[in-house]
């Protein structure tokens, strides 16, 4: 009724004073929060499968599609792409109408993606355990389903973007930025590392050939990392942590020069994942030296986001919410230090491929990722339908905790075993041949991945929770439109 | 290495369209009066606009 109002000969004035296009479009919205938490459940679940049949190889059963080799790529495409995925495009259609005052540009295309995004999701789930790979991490998936990704992600981008041409506030909030970088660096990232030569409908051969390939291959991983897992997860913070301290960003400023300096320098960070190997020394160096450099603008993010809470400490006591969202900053802190370390030649010749590799990228993905996605969801998932807070405030307490003590866990068991397989592996007699034969170190990892596997239970757990309390909350609440605010324009 | 040949252009090309977005956003007054954009995402929602969407009737349609 605010047009009708506003146009009401009872108030002429009022006609030249605002104007109001709608309601949000927030269907979208809704089904990719509640699909987040879905996927977070069946991925989180798919992991703990693994990481028991690396303590328990018997659990392999014997059975090709339950095996851990085609398991583990439907584990990470489930956790990156189907949760972390579907979190970011619940969160960034949310935020590019609130911080644009206006609906999504083309509401039906944004249904599209939600569907088209299951759909991969789907065709994942089957494809992998089939064993039909691409074998490129994280770009496991098929080429038919490459090509239906891209086209979700070009319509994905003319929502996104089309939202921000219609906005009617002319300022782009930072968040947008993050969000925007995530999914043109994304784009650029499939079409080049997804390049194929098809022979079949189930099998291709990468466009690309040995260390070439791998470089490919490697810049497109850590950029996944980097963009998806990164930007995009920075997009949210700068938006969910200043709504739920009630603060604006503690400097606003650092965050646009956080914003420009984390997209340039990331870009260059992915041959640290090909140190000594055939790849040219001089693409390692630049890998090393930019992952480096990398640390500066990410802990200016980190310190951005947690500083926020500047005057208002005390709100952490009583707020889980806002307790995900600042350790989240805390990991992330933890692990953009971490992974500069780890891109240092010398440390990466003990590191590579152990398990400190492992413990790293979880620390980022479950301490980072899982809890800024976790408070994010747990801002916007009640407001979406018709509630202040979610169903049980306690229980997400409990959650923090849980999750809190299995990344711990895991991290922890991780980093022992990696070290120890890294100095295992180096330990030569003094007659230059080896102390420990491999198996010997896989021997020595047991104890440290039962530790790791219950890290996982605990976190699993964690999540299960919070899809109890989404449902409860989703089954309680009321929901309804959220009319857009009247813009005041200019008198005339 | 003949890939460079395609590889550095390509990134050149990339800088100098970063390059030309961060020059728009800088033309186009993005960067003026940071400190009130950054306090606008707590102040631009009507009230209890995302606290409680149940009280309102929609004013249109979808």
């Amino acid at each position: 009724m605010a047009v009708q109002a506003a146009i009401s000969p009872a108030n002429p004035a009022a006609m030249q004073t605002s104007v109001s296009d709608g309601i949000y479009t927030d269907d979208p919205v809704r089904l990719f929060a509640l699909a987040a938490v879905l996927w977070g459940v069946v991925g989180m679940l798919v992991g703990v499968i693994i990481a028991s049949q690396l303590a328990w190889p018997e659990l392999n059963f014997g059975i090709s599609f339950l095996s851990y080799g085609r398991l583990r790529p439907l584990h990470t495409n489930a956790v990156i792409f189907a949760f972390g995925g579907c979190a970011l495009f619940a969160t960034s259609y949310h935020v590019v109408q609130r911080t644009c005052q206006t609906r999504l540009f083309a509401p039906k295309l944004a249904m599209f993606t939600f569907w088209g995004w299951q759909l991969v999701i789907l065709a994942a789930a089957i494809t992998l355990p089939l064993g039909m790979t691409q074998g490129k991490e994280y770009a496991e998936l098929e080429w038919p389903i490459d090509l239906l990704i891209a086209v979700v992600w070009v319509s994905y981008a003319v929502v996104f973007f089309g939202t921000i041409g219609i906005r009617k506030v002319r300022h782009i909030y930072v968040a947008n930025w993050f969000f925007g970088a995530f999914i043109l660096a994304v784009a650029l990232l499939h079409i080049v590392n997804g390049a194929v030569i098809p022979v079949s409908m189930t099998k291709s051969y990468s466009a690309y050939a040995g260390v070439q390939d791998a470089m490919v291959q490697w810049w497109y991983g850590h950029n996944a990392v980097g963009f998806f897992l990164t930007a995009g997860f920075l997009g949210m913070m700068y938006y969910y942590i200043p709504k739920q301290a009630e603060r604006p960003v503690y400097s606003y400023r650092l965050s646009i020069v956080h914003f420009w300096a984390l997209i340039f320098t990331y870009m260059w960070a992915g041959p640290h994942h090909l140190h000594y190997t055939a790849l040219p020394d001089w693409a390692q160096s630049i890998g090393m030296i930019f992952s480096l450099v990398l640390l500066a603008p990410s802990w200016g993010g980190m310190i951005n986001g947690i500083m926020t809470l500047s005057g208002a400490w005390h709100k952490l006591r009583d707020d889980p919410i806002l307790k995900f969202l600042i350790v989240s900053l805390s990991f992330y802190g933890m692990s953009t230090f971490e992974g500069p370390m780890m891109s240092i030649k010398t440390v990466n010749a003990l590191s590579h491929y152990t398990d400190w590799t492992v413990g790293h990228v979880h620390s980022g993905a479950l301490g980072w990722v899982g809890m800024i996605t976790m408070g994010s969801l747990y801002y916007l998932i009640p407001r979406l339908f018709g509630s202040k807070a979610m169903f049980s405030v306690r229980a997400i307490e409990l959650h923090f905790w849980i999750a809190t003590i299995g990344i711990v866990l895991y991290i922890a068991a991780m980093w022992i075993a990696g070290v120890m397989q890294g100095l295992m592996w180096r330990a030569v007699n003094p007659d230059g041949t080896l102390v420990y034969s491999f198996v010997e170190s896989v021997k020595a990892t047991y104890p440290y991945y039962v530790v790791r596997l219950l890290g996982g239970l605990l976190y699993l757990s964690g999540m299960l929770i919070m899809a109890w309390n989404v449902v409860m909350t989703v089954k309680s609440g009321k929901p309804a439109a959220a009319p857009i605010p009247a813009v005041k324009l200019a008198p005339a | 290495m003949e890939s460079l040949y395609l590889l550095i252009p390509l990134s050149v090309g990339l800088v100098l369209i970063v390059l030309a977005i961060f020059g728009w956003a800088l033309n186009k007054g993005q960067f003026e009066d940071l400190d009130a954009e950054g306090e606008r995402i707590l102040t631009d929602e009507a009230g209890s606009l995302d606290t409680d969407q149940a009280a309102k009737p929609h004013p249109t349609g979808k």
